[in-house]
């Protein structure tokens, strides 16, 4: 009974920061319309700064405190809703989700770049030194009292601010009718700001709270928020004292797991991924309204051309061989998943940007393609690459069961959720027997993974395995080239756009649904597999939910419509950072940072970089001559990189001279065109024999 | 003198037009109906009126002076105030939010509350209770409060009458009525013509964005209204 | 035997009864009208119909066979397409790819585009095809949409507003091909507010009034009648 006592009062603190966090994810999601996936982020910023003031530069902690909270965590809400979110405030929803997953990503960069990940930062409990308090047979810490304390105080704060005073009122007309509180004198972009900085300074606190039961570890930190997802998913993303009762389910859960759950080997994972689990269900079980409105501006999905395809398919393989020839034998391996990884960011292309379905989790799907093809094609047998690519269908097909039910942040939430469950527990597990057949997984460590005999080769050298996962993207590319020009890829779109058009058609939803989920999976199940290859071994840790967040991002910024985003992510992900950690080592969370920032400039070409660079060159490209003299310029310097001739350096900078010159000089033409009118035609630019008749022609128009 | 003209006034939506040249005017104290079949154009009558939809041509005339292109905001300030379709309350705050809402106009709390349940005792009564769980009538009474909270000279009220059981219908005229008598201008945009009919001074009917009939609602009304609904003569 | 029916169809919203026991029939040849004031139900009894919404009770048949349990896209293979009063058009496809999704679907699956190339032709839309459908203004889109409904070749076809949003002389050109639709043999449900459209092309008008059927007959009657005229002004 005491032991029960014990483990409901730190379950019930626990519950206390959940409730807190949850409580602001939930105020800028009803206020401002966004979903913050970059809440816990937040909360772990403001505790390593808290860190910083108060142990590093050893400020009085009161002082810190209200730096933190009053100063440094409002400015911060303060700049994420001018410069993040309003841009994205006229696009959909999937925009505004990808903006705080680029903020997720970039705050997890900044705290490793600023405080380094391999130091240990203890921070202290509040009021250490007290003896803990005695009620009845429990003892409460000083600090589980004071967490209690504040979510209590917290509670009656909102409660307050939102019923009653002015500002509050207009918190809660902005979320009713936006419109309308708009006509009465309400400023909906004050109450957005509003909610932007008391959401950040729950986060804020809930942060400081939590990190001293906790290691000040960056992305630990932002990922135990998904128990305050939980929390908040039970207040179905709007509801306050729902919210505190979903964290109070939370916070006990966890604590009796630990507390009760026996010890094996199976079985301490349960423990870290129930709120994930728990999530999962609150996300199936509770009715999601969406939030009004559809999609303001529809983005198109292009349609590529076959002659576009063919060039892209070959000049995968092509880029592939320079590479082989340009790189030494130990920078191969490194370059060689720009493929491989490249292949997982196409399986966005069919899911989200045809269908429109988020999914966050295709780089855990690719972990399991890649154990399937580690265990089952331990020396290279063939068949077992299809096999992988089959398991991770099927896998992408579970994932399509809730994905029927949940749509938009939903659906990006409860793929979340799965793929921390992976992460946390089905991944950590040791082998296991399920109707008699042995599931290997991760073995507790890491997997070897060798490549595949084929046609009688056994595919081993890094640069053989560059050119195979080469050719596959090569091959996918085409294949989803094929999907979009063809009926699958039109009913996607076609389901995307109107569920209720498509059914009343003779559609059916499930069918369609389930089929794009695998195939997707199928493509990352691929891509996994590829990816093990050029490492020959893996661990959990390389296909965990963090590590599959810069993809996506990539992708996004690329254009998840356009086909080419599985070569550009593999490129922009890949590329920078080697170049970059050639630098030193501080470069590597440069370049995460660098993938965020570049997510953040989402707003300026909503439909992808692909589709804007497609713009841009196609008068370059129109200009052969031009195009054949960069042709020779860079196959110069392939030869010269290729022979060892020159600084690698010195031809990189020349073959980007060369490459972009055509674009350039076709860009200054047209401006020289474009811009002269009529009247000033044979003064400001030379007469043109064409020029006679156009102006003939307008003036009978006229 | 006219308080609130619109002079050939035209708008469009997306290139499109709607309105083609409408006139109307409303005076101090006068009630004017102006009623058509679905997609005449009445709402956008509204719109423009109030700002909220800027006309493509012709005039808005306040008291006799030009407001074409006010911004919103500045003609509620001026005294437009218009009711939308559909109950514009906040359905999730109480009654007292709701008014609560009204004190941008620079009046308290305290006179807002006191003249809504002045007018409206029944709201007193409902004043803790959310304004969505208010009868259909309640919610637009609490829709009135809140326009005349804003002590307009002209009222602009959309489809009153909308899902409401004739006879609350006909108490909400009443009431509208009596806040004209009060020296109120008020322009009434109604698809169910009958009981704004009994109340109006002046009545216009609007066609395909052009006002076909315009008088004194009598008799030959009715006939009009008939071919126009169900296109019997033409 | 008439071709569809719907009996006795009650659907609540809440509290609200939006159709109470509304029974109606539309037969093969016939333009078959379906008019009231705003919230008369009108949609709700399409979606009913087309199987978005199942009725509290009431039964849908189609050929005399029971249908109310089915999904919509099994209603579609029975040979029923609809359009909406709030466009569904897939907005991010072109105006051709609208249609070869439902050719694809539908009985011409075969020939799909030359099914949809055909229909583009009859409704004079051939030189917008490569034109993506969320750009065209309202009229040329629910024309898009009645297309798109056309390309399954239905039987019975459902039409909620079809010809809001466009001119007089559109409006002309569309009744000609209502008439010519039902001269096919196809039994066409027609929502619209347009009354010089309805009256002149509907065999028989059905009038709806706050989720009742207050009158019915042949649009020269229900003119006249004064209850329908009641329903549209309010009750005196």
């Amino acid at each position: 009974m005491d032991q029960f006592l014990a483990f409901t009062v730190v379950g019930l603190s626990t519950a206390a920061i959940y409730a807190v966090i949850g409580s602001g994810l939930v105020l800028t999601h009803t206020t401002a319309g966004v979903f913050n996936f970059a809440h816990g982020a937040a909360g772990m910023l403001a505790a390593f700064a808290y860190w910083q003031l108060a142990v590093g530069w050893r400020w009085p902690v009161p002082l810190a405190l209200a730096a933190v909270l009053l100063v440094l965590a409002p400015a911060f809400g303060l700049l994420v809703e001018r410069v993040l979110m309003r841009p994205v405030q006229a696009l959909g929803e999937a925009e505004r989700l990808v903006m705080t997953v680029a903020l997720l990503t970039g705050c997890i960069a900044l705290a490793r770049w600023v405080w380094d990940p391999n130091t240990a930062r203890p921070l202290t409990p509040f009021f250490a030194d007290r003896p803990a308090l005695r009620l009845g047979p429990a003892a409460v810490t000083w600090h589980q009292a004071v967490t209690t304390a504040v979510a209590v105080a917290v509670a009656a704060g909102l409660w307050f601010l939102l019923h009653r005073t002015r500002a509050g009122t207009e918190m809660r007309a902005c979320v009713d009718d936006r419109a309308l509180a708009g006509l009465t004198g309400a400023d909906p972009l004050r109450a957005g700001r509003l909610a932007w900085v008391l959401g950040i300074q729950l986060a804020a606190v809930g942060g400081i709270l939590i990190a001293p039961a906790v290691a000040l570890d960056a992305q630990q930190l932002s990922l135990l928020i998904v128990s305050a997802y939980t929390a908040a998913v039970f207040g179905r993303l709007r509801s306050l004292p729902f919210t505190f009762l979903g964290a109070v389910v939370v916070g006990l859960l966890e604590a009796y797991l630990a507390g009760y759950l026996p010890q094996n080997d199976y079985l301490p994972g349960l423990r870290l991924a129930a709120p994930a689990l728990l999530l999962l269900l609150a996300l199936l079980a509770f009715p999601h309204r969406r939030l009004r409105g559809r999609d303001r501006r529809l983005v198109p999905v292009p349609l590529p051309g076959r002659r576009g395809a063919l060039i892209l398919a070959a000049a995968i393989p092509g880029l592939a061989l320079v590479l082989v020839t340009v790189l030494a034998e130990d920078s191969l391996v490194p370059y060689g998943t720009v493929f491989a990884l490249g292949v997982v960011a196409l399986s966005y292309v069919p899911l989200a940007g045809f269908a429109g379905q988020v999914s966050l989790c295709q780089m855990s799907i690719a972990g399991i393609g890649a154990v399937v093809w580690g265990h089952l094609g331990a020396h290279g047998e063939p068949w077992a690459l299809p096999a992988a690519v089959l398991v991770a269908a099927a896998v992408g097909a579970l994932v399509a069961v809730p994905a029927l039910r949940l749509s938009g942040i939903y659906l990006a939430l409860g793929t979340t959720a799965f793929a921390v469950i992976l992460d946390r527990w089905i991944f950590t597990l040791p082998a296991f027997d399920v109707l008699g057949v042995r599931i290997a997984l991760f073995d507790q460590g890491s997997v070897t993974v060798t490549g595949p005999d084929l046609f009688g080769l056994h595919l081993t050298s890094p640069a053989q395995l560059l050119l195979l996962a080469a050719v596959c993207l090569g091959l996918a590319s085409l294949g989803v080239v094929a999907l979009r020009r063809g009926r699958f890829g039109r009913r996607l779109i076609a389901l995307r756009d109107s569920e209720a058009a498509y059914a009343t058609l003779g559609g059916r939803l499930l069918g369609a649904k389930v089929a794009v989920f695998a195939l997707s999976a199928g493509i990352a199940g691929l891509g996994g597999a590829l990816y093990g290859m050029q490492l020959q071994t893996v661990t959990a840790d390389q296909f965990n939910l963090v590590a599959g967040l810069p993809l996506f991002l990539i992708a996004v910024i690329a254009g998840l419509g356009s086909v080419g985003a599985g070569l550009f992510t593999g490129v922009a992900f890949v590329v920078p950072t080697q170049l970059l950690g050639e630098l030193g080592t501080w470069a590597q969370d440069l370049s995460a940072l660098l993938i965020a920032l570049a997510g953040m400039g989402l707003a300026h070409s909503p439909s992808g970089v692909i589709t804007r660079l497609r713009a841009e060159w196609a008068p370059p490209a129109r200009d052969r001559l031009l195009l054949g003299a960069a042709g020779v310029v860079l196959a110069g310097c392939w030869l010269l990189a290729a022979l060892d001739a020159v600084n690698g350096w010195l031809l990189l900078a020349v073959a980007l001279v060369a490459a972009t010159a055509p674009r350039i000089r076709a860009a200054a033409r047209r401006q020289g065109t474009v811009e002269t009118p009529p009247e000033w035609w044979g003064v400001r630019r030379p007469w043109r024999p064409e020029d006679g008749e156009v102006l003939s022609r307008a003036t009978a128009a006229g | 003198m006219s308080l609130l003209e619109l002079a050939g006034v035209r708008a469009a939506y997306n290139g499109i037009t709607v309105l083609h040249g409408v006139d109307l005017s409303v005076a101090a104290g006068q009630v004017v109906a102006l009623l058509g079949p679905n997609g005449a154009g009445k709402t956008t009558v509204l719109k423009v009126a109030s700002g909220v939809h800027p006309p493509s041509g012709g005039r808005l005339l306040l008291g006799g002076r030009d407001a074409t292109g006010i911004r919103p905001g500045d003609l509620a300030r001026a005294g437009v105030c218009l009711v939308p379709e559909g109950r514009g309350v906040f359905p999730n705050l109480s009654v007292r939010d709701n008014l609560l809402m009204m004190t941008f106009t620079g009046r308290t709390r305290e006179e807002i509350e006191e003249s809504a349940y002045a007018r409206f005792p029944v709201l007193g009564r409902r004043r803790t209770q959310h304004a969505g769980t208010l009868s259909g009538g309640e919610q637009q009474m609490l829709a009135l409060a809140r326009g005349l909270a804003t002590d307009p000279a002209v009222l602009l009220l959309d489809e009153l009458s909308m899902g409401l059981a004739p006879l609350v219908v006909a108490e909400l005229y009443e009431r509208v009525a009596g806040i004209a008598r009060q020296g109120v201008a008020v322009l009434v945009v109604e698809q169910f013509a009958t009981a704004v009919l009994k109340i109006a001074d002046h009545a216009a009917v609007l066609v395909r964005g052009r006002v076909q009939w315009q008088g004194h609602p009598d008799s030959s009304l009715h006939a009009e209204l008939s071919s126009y609904y169900l296109g019997s003569a033409t | 035997m008439p071709l569809l029916r719907a009996e006795g169809v009650t659907v609540a919203f809440g509290g609200r009864r939006a159709l109470d026991s509304v029974s109606l029939t539309a037969e093969a040849g016939r333009v078959t009208g379906l008019i009231g004031p705003n919230g008369a139900g009108k949609s709700t009894l399409f979606d009913v119909v087309s199987g978005l919404r199942r009725p509290r009770t009431g039964r849908v048949r189609l050929d005399g066979r029971d249908i109310t349990r089915e999904g919509p896209a099994r209603r579609a293979r029975r040979g029923m397409s609809r359009t909406f009063q709030h466009l569904e058009l897939f907005g991010r496809l072109s105006v051709r790819d609208n249609l070869l999704v439902a050719a694809e679907l539908g009985p011409g699956r075969r020939h799909a585009a030359r099914t949809a190339d055909a229909v583009l032709d009859r409704l004079g839309l051939t030189a917008l095809a490569e034109d993506p459908a969320d750009a065209l203004p309202t009229g040329v889109a629910r024309l898009v949409e009645v297309g798109r409904a056309l390309v399954l070749r239905p039987r019975v076809l459902l039409l909620d507003e079809p010809a809001a949003g466009q001119d007089a002389e559109e409006t002309e050109r569309f009744a000609a091909l209502l008439r010519s639709l039902a001269a096919d043999g196809t039994a066409v449900l027609l929502v619209e507010h347009d009354m010089s459209l309805v009256m002149s092309v509907c065999d028989e008008v059905y009038v709806l009034d706050l989720g009742h059927v207050v009158a019915c007959g042949p649009p020269a009657l229900i003119q006249r009648d004064e209850t329908v005229l009641a329903a549209y002004l309010g009750e005196a």
